[in-house]
């Protein structure tokens, strides 16, 4: 039978972890169908249906998914779950919001976060996190599924397959938008960036963290992250949180500057390809995992840093 | 309004586990057990509620062992009112743990259930979302501030490009993330009082729900390890290795 992916997209365009999301389908196996829900989501609906793999793309042109709200967005995918053994999406925070309440309806399980597909119906996922790995089978007749993005290579692109119209369902009227603040940034997205350099709490302030991370994340055309702890203390916005209830991520060089090396913060960046510590603490957990660790006051370090790129 | 917080109990955050070798599992002898870090927050807000005068009784509820008393004792110690324990042994997954809350809420008839969004446990970060979907009912999950009006509750998530506010009619499902607030802790004289506090046990077969699992479990097993590299003596050396060992400037 067929895969119904959900998009992951602002609208205007595709994020990078629908490509990615797609590879863990392609890999499951059968015809994939991604589904973009939204007014005035042509444009993303194209950009997916140039994905390489992919069979078709079901687009539903309707303002109620304008903020992609759990309530309309779960019953519009369970509306086409008889056509499908397969429904999956990014672990974004859109698809954790949506994807349990679309397993409950089915009265299926979720099986959250894969990283690995060994079979269409058995995956690895990291439990405790990531400090132990189970491997899974489900056993029911649709499969509900999260993919880990930072676990899977984006796929390429090809030639552009069908969009097809996708009716609306009716609105329960459960929830309502009231706004939003997106940080607005130029720096790459945190998911798909290349570098990251991450800021704790030795940053001590938000002019601080600014001073001193900033210039270097721009040398470097690089994503900004952060542990908890600086969230917390006002330092950086909670989404450049990176660990286990953060975001997770995989750069190919990511520097933690100033962090402890906590389990919940090497949960989300501790398959980094290269990792760089920079802590003045000789002790500290995290050069346990780093590539380079160096043992310095970051403020004399970074600045030092910034000269030499 | 009643408000009613399920809560795990879970392997202590602080808690490095070990996989067992024979990867049946993770080992869990003699290990601290504490409650889920999401669900304290979870009964903070809903005692903060109660303290504002906005909701009249906060009721804790444990699906698990025995021993998840104890959870729902720090629970009635930090000071919800009373608390029920669905005993069982099992492991119990999202979707029967949802199922079994489907139907303390038919009972209860909460306005509120608040949950933590994600077990330290297994992460699965589903059992909110399920319960909302069950009951038919909106969800404000990840909130980071809760605002309760007539008949809605203003939710703000946070959400992967920054914070989004969403209103939710009541009766409603929220799932806290870190920044809800910070739980206080169980004084000593609360402690004792939770001792005393009702504490009604039941059983999922009661619910009529059948906890059978529908993942099944295969193997259990390590992460691959990094191991520890170099350590450099100046800024000028860390990016020399960048540039030319590593290759990734
Ligand atoms: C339920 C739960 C979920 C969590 N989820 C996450 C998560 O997703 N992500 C996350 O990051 N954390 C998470 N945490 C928090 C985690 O346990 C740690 O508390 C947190 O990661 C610590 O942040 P930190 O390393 O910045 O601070 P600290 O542990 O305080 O470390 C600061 C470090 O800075 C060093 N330092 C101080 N001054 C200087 C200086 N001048 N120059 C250089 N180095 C200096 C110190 O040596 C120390 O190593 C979670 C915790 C819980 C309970």
């Amino acid at each position: 039978m067929a895969i119904l992916l959900l998009a992951d997209h602002d609208h205007a365009g595709l994020s990078g972890q629908t490509a990615k999301t797609l590879t863990a389908a392609l890999q499951i196996g059968g015809d994939v169908h991604i589904l973009v829900a939204g007014p005035n989501a042509r444009p993303a609906a194209e950009a997916a249906a140039r994905l390489a793999g992919v069979a078709k793309v079901l687009l539903t042109d309707s303002g109620t998914f304008e903020h992609v709200l759990a309530e309309p967005l779960a019953d519009l995918i369970v509306s086409l779950a008889p056509g499908y053994d397969t429904i999956l999406a990014a672990a974004t925070s859109t698809g954790k919001n949506v994807m349990p309440r679309v397993a409950a309806l089915l009265d299926v399980a979720q099986v959250s976060d894969i990283i690995e597909v060994l079979a269409p119906d058995i995956f690895k996922r990291p439990i405790y996190a990531g400090n132990a790995i189970q491997t899974v089978q489900t056993t029911d007749a649709i499969r509900v599924i999260t993919v880990r993005t930072a676990a899977f290579a984006a796929t390429a692109g090809g030639a552009a397959v069908p969009i097809e119209p996708v009716a609306a369902v009716a609105e329960r009227g459960l929830a309502s938008f009231v706004d939003e603040t997106a940080s607005i940034s130029d720096r790459p997205e945190l998911a798909s960036a290349r570098v990251i350099i991450s800021g704790g709490r030795a940053l001590g302030s938000l002019e601080k963290f600014n001073e001193v991370i900033l210039p270097v994340a721009d040398k470097l055309g690089a994503a900004v992250g952060a542990s908890r702890a600086a969230v917390d203390a006002g330092y950086a916005p909670n989404d450049w949180q990176v660990g286990q209830t953060g975001k997770i991520v995989a750069p190919q060089l990511y520097i933690a500057v100033g962090i402890s090396g906590a389990i919940q913060h090497l949960a989300g960046m501790k398959d980094s390809k290269v990792i760089v510590a920079i802590n003045k603490d000789v002790d500290a957990p995290i050069f346990q995992i780093a590539d380079y660790g160096l043992v310095a006051d970051l403020f004399e370090a970074l600045p030092e840093l910034e000269k030499a790129l | 309004m009643k408000i009613l917080v399920p809560v795990k109990r879970v392997v202590d955050f602080n808690v490095k586990i070990r996989v067992k070798p024979d990867g049946s599992g993770v080992d869990l002898q003699n290990v601290k057990m504490s409650m889920n870090p999401f669900d304290e927050i979870a009964v903070e807000e809903a005692l903060r509620l109660k303290e504002a005068g906005k909701a009249e009784e906060v009721v804790v509820v444990s699906i698990g062992p025995a021993k998840a008393e104890e959870t729902l004792r720090t629970a009635l110690a930090m000071g919800a009112d009373r608390a029920i324990l669905v005993e069982t042994d099992d492991a119990v997954e999202p979707l029967a743990i949802a199922k079994i809350l489907k139907g303390i809420v038919e009972a209860e008839s909460p306005g509120l259930v608040i949950l933590g969004k994600q077990a330290i446990d297994d992460d699965s970060n589903q059992t909110g979302q399920m319960l909302a979907a069950l009951l038919g009912w909106g969800q404000g999950t990840f909130a980071s501030k809760v605002e309760l009006a007539d008949g809605q509750v203003a939710v703000t998530r946070e959400i992967d490009g920054g914070l989004q506010t969403v209103s939710v009619r009541l009766p409603a499902v929220i799932t806290t993330d870190l920044r809800l607030n910070e739980p206080r802790y169980a004084s000593l004289p609360n402690i004792m009082k939770a001792k005393k506090k009702p504490l009604e046990k039941t059983t999922p077969a009661d619910f009529g729900v059948a906890i059978a699992a529908r993942l099944r479990i295969l193997k259990t097993e390590e992460p691959v390890r990094r191991i520890a590299g170099v350590k450099v003596g100046s800024v000028a050396e860390l990016v020399d290795k960048l540039k030319t060992e590593a290759g990734v400037l």
